[in-house]
């Protein structure tokens, strides 16, 4: 036992590390953001397109994979780390199933971009004037966040409704603001749609700033609140009942969320921004059952999605970057949809397989066990040395002759049985000894279901069929406890007539 | 502002549009895939591009048919990842359909050269641009992409009216459609199909965002307005036709207000279809806001003037008598707010209810009858509930409390026949005699 003094000191301990963490995160962005946009050759032509640069040699792939050029570093710098942190608050998101309240917030900026505009430039200002332009941005995005959770709570209309309504009406709202701004004399918008399409490759040290200062608040926040944020996506009401403030700490988890979108929308755009907060937690998900290791998962599947895209994007002329970090993404996602460790798709099918041959064989030794036991074998009841003949098992199972034949391979090469000519079978003693334990296995949960579940003996055979190849060691040993009569002898006698 | 011939050819263009949308929107909602309409018509994109680069030409049918092809794959693939990697179905809506627009965005930008395909078109639409574009039908001049939102049109209601039962059942329980001999599944992906199609074909002249908007928001208005299937798919279609009508009058006449010329069409249909909405979100008879809110109010007004009626009963059985400030003084101290104690006590006093005399506020006969069935049900309760229910005595008030005003005089009387012969409540008052006792709700409405 820990006293409460030292539970104290540890917690005390725990939070430190955490806080230490947190500001180490933060540390490192900055770093990384300081030398994308200081270090290394001045910038000859800073805002020049990044599609510009068309013939590329080997020389150049070289020059752009170890990040040499200025632009090349901005924009892969710069994609990568907002891949990390849209991937970081995407975990939260998708656990807490809101994958494509993104879709709606992202959407729901635009009008607030436009107001920004349109008041800026009124005001004798400039209207491009980009932290006006986000604080525009993220105040309609909180208020389109806000209507989707209130259409919720406050009418019969379920999620998919609340949020394809908002988004469709903000933007159409957006869009009719954008379209008064277009035959406005103050000045011209065309600055405006990158936050519709993106400019992913004329990304400019400062948007690289701004991402680095987001991600670098997104990593404390989560390693801060990582706990908290946990506890909320999978058990909302346990949190509230422990005393947990879940509104306020919902609240910081979609306001880092907003933050990351409001930054990342005019870097690459609306659909991109929201593939890069679904599709790498998503991908996340396969890999692993636990939180942390998700987050992190996610995190380097976003960052390495954005750095491989803006990478290649950087090598072939005609590439929107944009568009194929989503398909970098995209190509993770599929990976360990197929490969995944905990829920891909090969893998599972690679358990199934298994436990089917599991059953299959314990089935056949159970067949082999209760023909002998039944005297049917040439050597009378319970004779160790009894043959058993292939028909007698095909007739007992109701397999084809052929998939006994496979079984009986299987079985042979584990060494719990042996041909003996070749119409029959007899057991090895290794195979008697997992006889007997699969047989008093499926007789002691069928006994539990007769004593214990009211089920009539005629129907246990097939329930306790599946169960008998999963109970295991604690399981049985509860189940002798229970039934200590009937469990006393070493295989107890079958409660119905055998097949 | 000028409203022409142009102006109504527009209207009608959107209105067709709308309707179509809207008409599949209803299924899409009542089947909880919304979002679909949103994913599908992002994700055509690359089924586009194929058609144009493989029949060469913008022809419509070649469109509709890649369009169709890809609508479906987006159905397929979203169900493929939500079923064989036990994605979440929105998740897997979301990375599907961000990897097709992509898809459709890189082929956009590799054949920029053979194909003739502006995001941006297919974004906002040109509608202001449609009544230019005509053709001859019966020798008149017509729109021609009011021609092919017709066709859509009808395409549509004659899909919904041929399977109008099947698709209900299958929308509202596939699991009963399946027993009953529907193919469930293939009605969704039939579905899905006619919601890419659809899509595809408003694209060209009135854009995704009113597409996307048409498809969702007056479904979700009419969810809001009625609880019947076809009402529901009725009212959408024509608050589909209504937020065209008035969109455009808003793109036209809205701006000016601020000293703005007009603006954006497509984008101010969107935003009327949301006003609708949140006007049926506010003021919808039954699911409303405000109508609930009312309904809640005037049952808390009803069960404080019953409260105030309990209170003058029991202040009278043991012969004392209560001012009307210290009436509402208790009132607010049980239900929290002074003005409902205020409110209940005048409306008292114009149903004659209650008097306030000299030394303080008396039952009026009528109001002692009504007071008296009440607390008959209150007595009745106590008693039913300590014979039946193994509860302290001190714990039966309190269920009592609320039970009282939701007993009918049924009920009361079947009550009494349980408590056959027993004239006190388990505290030891008397229970009131039922016999003369008016109804509390009556007496009350």
């Amino acid at each position: 036992m820990i006293s409460a003094g030292e539970a104290s000191s540890l917690r005390r301990r725990f939070r430190v590390r955490r806080v230490l963490g947190a500001l180490l995160a933060a540390g490192v962005m900055l770093l990384l953001a300081h030398s994308a946009a200081m270090a290394g050759d001045a910038p000859s032509t800073p805002s020049a397109s990044f599609d510009g640069a068309i013939e590329v040699s080997d020389h150049d792939l070289v020059r752009i994979l170890t990040l040499r050029d200025y632009n090349t570093r901005v924009v892969v710098l710069g994609t990568a780390l907002l891949g990390l942190a849209a991937g970081t608050v995407g975990v939260f998101m998708l656990l807490r199933k809101r994958a494509l309240l993104g879709d709606a917030l992202s959407h729901a900026t635009l009008p607030g971009i436009g107001i920004a505009f349109i008041v800026m430039a009124r005001s004798g200002g400039n209207g491009k004037w980009l932290p006006g332009l986000l604080l525009g941005a993220a105040i309609s995005g909180a208020i389109g966040v806000a209507g989707v959770l209130l259409i919720r709570r406050w009418t019969r209309l379920k999620e998919d409704a609340a949020l394809g309504v908002v988004l469709s009406v903000f933007f159409g709202l957006g869009v009719a603001i954008l379209g008064v701004i277009q035959k406005m004399d103050t000045g011209n918008a065309a600055g405006l749609s990158s936050f519709i399409y993106g400019k992913t490759a004329s990304m400019l040290a400062a948007d690289t700033w701004l991402i680095a200062g987001a991600a670098g608040v997104v990593a404390v926040g989560c390693l801060l609140l990582f706990k908290e944020f946990g506890l909320l996506c999978f058990d909302l009401e346990f949190a509230g009942a422990q005393g947990w403030p879940t509104l306020l700490l919902d609240t910081l988890m979609l306001t880092l969320v907003i933050l990351v979108t409001v930054i990342g929308l005019q870097a690459v755009g609306l659909i991109l921004m929201i593939a890069l907060l679904v599709i790498p937690p998503a991908a996340a998900r396969f890999w692993t059952q636990r939180l942390s290791q998700m987050v992190l998962i996610s995190a380097g599947i976003g960052a390495a999605s954005g750095f491989v895209g803006s990478v290649v994007s950087a090598t072939q002329p005609n590439l929107p970057a944009g568009a194929i970090i989503v398909l970098a993404a995209s190509a993770c996602f599929l990976i360990s949809l197929t490969f995944g460790r905990a829920r891909g798709v090969v893998f599972q099918f690679i358990e199934r397989v298994r436990l089917e041959r599991k059953t299959r064989c314990q089935h056949l030794l159970r067949a082999v066990f209760e023909w002998v036991e039944e005297g049917r074998g040439n050597g009378g009841v319970g004779a160790t040395e009894s043959k058993i003949p292939f028909s007698g098992l095909v007739r007992q199972r109701s397999w084809s002759r052929h998939r006994l034949d496979r079984i009986i391979v299987r079985a042979e090469r584990d060494g719990l049985i042996e041909r003996v000519g070749d119409t029959h079978v007899r057991l090895t003693s290794a195979g008697w000894d997992e006889a007997r334990r699969v047989v008093r296995n499926h007789r002691l949960w069928e006994l539990y279901l007769i004593t214990h579940a009211d089920i009539a003996p005629s129907h246990v055979d097939r329930d306790a069929d599946e169960l008998e190849h999963v109970l295991g060691q604690t399981m049985v040993r509860k189940l002798e406890g229970l039934l200590a009569e009937q469990a006393a002898a070493t295989v107890p006698p079958s409660p119905h007539a055998l097949a | 502002m000028h409203w022409t011939s142009l102006d109504t050819s527009i209207v009608i263009v959107a209105a067709l549009g709308a309707m179509a949308c809207a008409l599949l929107g209803s299924f899409l909602l009542l089947r909880r895939m919304s979002m679909m309409g949103d994913a599908i018509s992002h994700a055509v994109l690359p089924g586009l591009v194929a058609a144009f680069l493989i029949s060469g030409s913008r022809s419509a049918m070649a469109m509709l048919i890649g369009a169709a092809v890809v609508g479906i794959l987006t159905a397929a693939f979203t169900q493929w990842v939500h079923q064989l990697g036990k994605v979440e179905e929105s998740a897997s809506m979301g990375v599907v359909f961000t990897a097709l627009f992509a898809v459709g965005l890189v082929m956009i930008v590799r054949f920029a050269d053979s194909v003739d395909l502006d995001p941006e078109c297919v974004l906002y639409g040109a509608i202001e641009l449609t009544p230019l574009d005509t053709v001859t039908l019966l020798g008149k001049p017509v729109a021609r992409s009011a021609v092919v939102l017709a066709a859509v049109l009808l395409l549509d209601v004659a899909f919904v009216l041929a399977f109008y039962k099947e698709l209900r059942i299958s929308s509202f329980d596939p699991a009963l459609a399946t027993t009953l001999g529907i193919h469930a599944r293939l009605m969704h992906y039939v579905l899905m199909t006619l919601v890419a199609m659809t899509t595809v074909a408003c694209f060209e002249s009135i854009g995704s965002i009113l597409v996307i908007a048409m498809l969702i928001v007056p479904p979700a208005a009419a969810h809001l307005l009625t609880d019947r299937y076809g009402v529901l798919l009725l009212l959408s279609t024509l608050l589909g036709a209504a937020s065209a009508g008035l969109g455009h009058l808003g793109a036209i006449w809205a701006p000016t207000w601020w000293g703005f010329e007009d603006t954006n069409t497509a984008g101010m249909m969107a935003v009327a279809a949301g006003l609708l909405f949140a006007a049926a979100v506010l003021f919808s008879p039954r699911h409303g806001i405000i109508s609930r809110a009312l309904q809640r109010l005037r049952l808390t007004l009803r069960i404080t003037i019953e409260d105030v009626l309990g209170l003058l009963y029991r202040v009278e059985e043991q012969g004392l008598i209560i001012r009307p400030g210290a009436a509402i003084e208790l009132l607010r101290r049980t239900t929290g707010s002074g003005w409902l104690g205020r409110l209940a006590m005048a409306e008292l006093r114009r149903r004659r209810c209650i008097a306030t005399m000299a030394d303080g506020l008396r039952l009026t006969g009528a109001g002692r009858r009504a007071a008296a069935s009440l607390i008959r049900s209150h007595r009745l309760w106590e008693a039913y509930t300590a014979r039946h229910v193994a509860l302290p005595t001190d714990h039966l008030h309190h269920s009592a409390e609320r039970a009282e005003h939701f007993i009918s005089r049924p009920m009361r009387e079947a009550l009494a026949g349980d408590l056959d012969g027993v004239r006190t409540d388990p505290q030891g008052r008397t229970i009131p005699n039922g016999g003369t006792a008016l109804d509390p709700t009556k007496a009350g409405a």
